[in-house]
């Protein structure tokens, strides 16, 4: 693989941020705890973080998202927090009835330093006459981390939380999936039925975040991880975590650790080859072969990408987002034969530009440009000169597409300038299939529409 | 288990029992899961539209990236306002201070946009590190020769309310800068409108085919320079519960600019809001009265016989409502009487007594009315009173279409103009289009209930 010669521009002392690209923190473990069954996200802090998060994930779910919030006023701010945490707790409880609640902190109790911990074990000792749901508490702070730290470091307090003690064999084996789509996780869950695995996927956001039409107002919705398995994931047979830019220490690390479960740490997988090595760690796992149904599909797959590769070579992407996404992505178009020349993502020191070179390895022609720690006003100054045919990332990339008349594919969160957000498929080989036709069309559109001529057929 | 905590009790009202006397503008609940959101989203939103300032979020990125473009909120012009700028705190800043940040912040960000203005808004955080960020505005605005404006708006201390005050205080520095001459006598500002969707064009070409100026839009397609010569207008026209009010008051106060408070939403009000406008300025010119009635009669004749048809279809449908502010929410009611449909359920994030009082005085008896709500509570209510359409913001949509109930959003990220004579029609059509809509029979609650009634009928 030749790398480009580059000329690495010295970026001046960073010092403000237009247009970010990542979110906060608390908002991907709002996002996880929902995915668990009976749970409520709660935050510790003042009443807008909460309230601006659920209008967030609202926009690109569009269902209810209820998150709880200790709305802290400057009394609280001052004195601590701690007994509104607590009333607030009582609160939710009472109307509620949730299994769980997931307490995530926010940047004005980590400021103050309250001690979460400690006033969850001061509850559970004044309570313990109530019937009381299990609490989960997770750090996270904004000024240090983004919306994937909070979302890993959600999975990682369920699982170190909820499991503590050593469970018989289960036979089950636990996926944690990275921040998917809805569409995704009930791909998961079709693919390991279909291998006769019972996974314990964490979290399983597929029907709390894109639920049926129901005759009531469900308080808390239907779905989720059961709490019960989280607390069984020590028996579990293994574990496949998906990402290669996470945490040291993870749900799926703690578990081996702690309970010698096999840890299995594949990328997200998108595309071809990181799709072939789900397939093969669940043969692995499951000492069965591929079922038919996904060989037809990996088929399929390849038969499109010869059908379509001439369309897609050496066309330029520019792609952003979550780390792992961003990765996912690379791996895909280069094996499509689309050159990414700029991958960029918000979060800071996640080893982006190794795993991008692994999963590129032997198909890429080209190194992109990597770029951690980005906001777009970053990413469109080096991709004005980068001269990109495709910008592949989140609805908040639409106004730089559209003033460099190219085509945004829409992937992974947030899609607030589109419809089915939650159901966009990006795993598997069929995931693959979906995003390929995708790219595909879009680039065929782009031509049709530039044309004079208007070919009827292309 | 009752769906309303003892503690939320006293800030739901039903018309006609008893007298009403609704706490409100307390902090929310913790727990509660409030609509509402905080200090910062209040300055936010009134100041936002400001379309060719530099608005700098200083605080961690969550807050900023929240309220990125967000609102509807056009500009015939600039688009500075948005993008989103935020200085993007991180732990080291949080232990040593982010005045220094902040201050290059604003020199980079300044330079490269050439903003006529710098709004810099405080957050939780900077409210408790301690920056001090009126020291670095006053020194930027020396060096970069522009107003730089600290927005005090730190999101925990108190609620919505408190971020219009500060942002009114912000505004209200720009206000007399500039040179008012040639200035009309008869000459307006446009206060709390915030050009959704264009509002406040259609708005305006009212007023100059009355023949009166618009000196500034202040919260709507706003710019620096009209701000700070706004104090050469005759008149303030206040929409909107009180975001702006402060602003008006301070402006009577120092310059003497009489005020009124208007709504542009529904036929009476739109009318009304004309109106007075003429009414205050008979005496400079007579002939105002007269084009003002000849105005309302064209725009009525057009809209009539098309309210009219919509009006067949809605007639006894149920409304329930819940909006930001309660101002808002009295020309809805009377709007929905035009379309011949009943409110049962009125809400809001910010009304005071007085504004309940009123509310109270213009419902149907057995309408709920009810403070600072939450999903729970909505839900509650759209079920009781069996709604066929919810009119409400964002996060509220999700609840009516759960329920299989109709919706209009009618807060600050509506696309659609609802404003004036013509934003009457557009939201008769929306209303209807919704509700009418053949989607409920399969939405279960409507379904089941059809189903059920149907089996009734094959049994008897
Ligand atoms: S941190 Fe404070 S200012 Fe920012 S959204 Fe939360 S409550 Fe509002
Ligand atoms: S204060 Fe922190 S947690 Fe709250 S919205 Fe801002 S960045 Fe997010």
């Amino acid at each position: 693989m030749s790398k480009p010669v580059s000329i690495k521009k010295v970026k001046p002392n960073y010092v403000s941020t237009t247009n970010a690209c990542k979110l906060c923190t608390p908002l991907g473990a709002s996002l996880a705890f929902r995915g668990v069954e009976g749970a409520i996200p709660f935050l510790h802090g003042s009443q807008g973080c909460a309230t601006y998060m659920r209008r967030y994930i609202i926009s690109h779910f569009r269902e209810p998202v209820d998150i709880a919030s200790s709305a802290l006023g400057e009394k609280n701010a001052i004195y601590g927090g701690g007994p509104n945490l607590k009333k607030g707790i009582l609160n939710v409880m009472k109307k509620y009835e949730p299994s769980l609640i997931g307490v995530a902190t926010t940047c004005l109790t980590e400021t103050i330093g309250d001690d979460v911990p400690r006033n969850l074990k001061e509850f559970r000792s004044e309570f313990g006459d109530l019937d009381l749901p299990d609490l989960v508490e997770v750090s996270t702070p904004s000024f240090s981390g983004t919306h994937t730290d909070g979302w890993h470091g959600a999975v990682r307090s369920l699982v170190e939380q909820l499991c503590t003690t050593r469970s018989a064999d289960t036979g089950r084996v636990n996926i944690l999936p990275n921040m998917v789509s809805c569409e995704d996780v009930r791909h998961l869950k079709d693919i390991c039925r279909d291998f006769g695995i019972h996974a314990t996927i964490l979290p399983d956001i597929s029907e709390t975040l894109d639920g049926p039409a129901l005759e009531d107002y469900v308080k808390i919705p239907s779905g989720g991880t059961p709490v019960a398995e989280i607390k069984e994931m020590s028996g579990a047979r293994g574990t496949i975590e998906f990402g290669r830019c996470l945490p040291k220490a993870t749900g799926g690390t703690s578990l081996e650790k702690t309970f010698g479960v096999k840890n299995h740490r594949i990328g997200l997988p998108m595309g071809l080859r990181e799709s072939d090595r789900l397939f093969e760690t669940l043969e692995t796992i499951s000492g069965k072969p591929m079922p038919r149904r996904y060989e037809l599909e990996r088929g399929r797959l390849v038969d499109a990408y010869v059908d379509g590769h001439k369309y897609v070579f050496g066309k330029r992407a520019v792609v952003y987002g979550e780390e792992d996404l961003v990765t996912g992505l690379c791996a895909f178009l280069s094996e499509i034969g689309v050159d990414v020349v700029l991958a960029g993502t918000g979060s800071r020191k996640k080893g982006l530009d190794a795993a991008i070179a692994q999963v590129t390895n032997g198909v890429a022609r080209m190194a992109p440009e990597v770029r951690e720690g980005v906001d777009f006003f970053d990413i469109s100054e080096e991709a004005a000169s980068l001269k990109p045919d495709l910008l592949i990332g989140h609805s908040k990339g639409y106004r730089y597409a559209k003033a460099w008349g190219i085509p945004l594919i829409r992937v992974g969160f947030p899609i607030h300038d589109r419809f089915g957000g939650q159901r966009i498929h990006h795993l598997g080989y069929r995931g693959a299939q979906t995003l390929f036709d995708r790219v595909v069309n879009a680039v065929i559109e782009k031509k049709q529409a530039d044309s004079s001529i208007g070919y009827g057929y292309i | 288990m009752s769906t309303i905590l003892d503690e939320r009790k006293d800030q739901i009202h039903r018309t006609g029992e008893g007298a009403i006397d609704i706490a409100c503008n307390r902090d929310s609940l913790a727990g509660a899961v409030s609509q509402r959101a905080c200090v910062f989203c209040g300055s936010r939103v009134v100041l936002y539209p400001i379309s060719d300032a530099l608005h700098l979020v200083h605080g961690p990125i969550g807050c900023a990236v929240y309220t990125w473009d967000i609102r509807g909120s056009l500009s015939s012009g600039p688009e500075l306002f948005r993008l989103s700028f935020s200085t993007d705190l991180q732990e080291t800043d949080v232990i040593f201070g982010g005045e220094r940040k902040l201050e290059a912040a604003l020199d980079e960000l300044i330079d490269r946009h050439s903003p006529k203005a710098a709004f810099v808004y405080s957050t939780c955080i900077v409210g408790l590190i301690g920056d001090d960020m009126e020291a670095v505005c006053r020194k930027m605005t020396e060096k970069k020769g522009i107003p730089v404006l600290p927005v005090m708006s730190e999101g925990f201390k108190g609620n919505k309310r408190a971020g219009y005050l500060a942002a009114c205080k912000a505004m209200f520095k720009l206000i007399g800068t500039g040179d008012t001459s040639g200035i009309s006598p008869l000459s307006i500002n446009i206060f709390g409108d915030f050009n959704l969707a264009g509002e406040i064009w259609i708005i305006r070409e009212y007023f100059e085919r009355m023949g009166v100026q618009i000196v500034a839009n202040v919260t709507g397609d706003g710019r620096v320079a009209d701000i700070g010569r706004c104090h050469g207008a005759a008149l303030n026209l206040v929409q909107c519960s009180g975001a702006t009010l402060d602003l008006a008051r301070m402006m009577e106060e120092e310059y003497g600019t009489p005020y009124m408070r208007v709504s542009y939403l529904g036929i009476e009000d739109m009318a009304d809001a004309l109106y007075q406008v003429a009414d205050f300025f008979k005496d400079k010119d007579p002939g105002i009265v007269d084009r003002t009635r000849v105005l309302v009669r064209e725009e009525l004749q057009k809209l009539m016989p098309e309210l009219a048809r919509y009006r067949e279809d809605l007639e006894g449908k149920r409304v329930a409502m819940y909006v930001g502010g309660s101002f808002k929410a009295f020309s809805l009611v009377k709007a929905f009487r035009h379309l011949g449909m009943e409110v049962v359920m009125v809400g809001s994030q910010t009304g005071t007594k007085e504004d309940y009082a009123e509310l109270e005085q213009i419902t149907d008896p057995g309408t709920v009315i009810i403070d600072d709500a939450n999903p729970l509570e909505l839900s509650h209510f759209i079920k009781e009173k069996d709604v066929d359409v919810f009119v409400g913001g964002v996060k509220e949509r999700p609840i009516a279409f759960k329920l299989g109930v109709g919706f209009c959003d009618h807060n600050h990220e509506r696309k659609e103009a609802l404003e004036g004579f013509v934003g009457m029609l557009n939201f008769a059509r929306e209303i209807h289009s919704s509700v009418m809509s053949p989607v409920w029979q399969f939405a279960p609650r409507r379904a089941n209930r059809m189903a059920a009634a149907k089996k009734e009928a094959v049994n008897e």
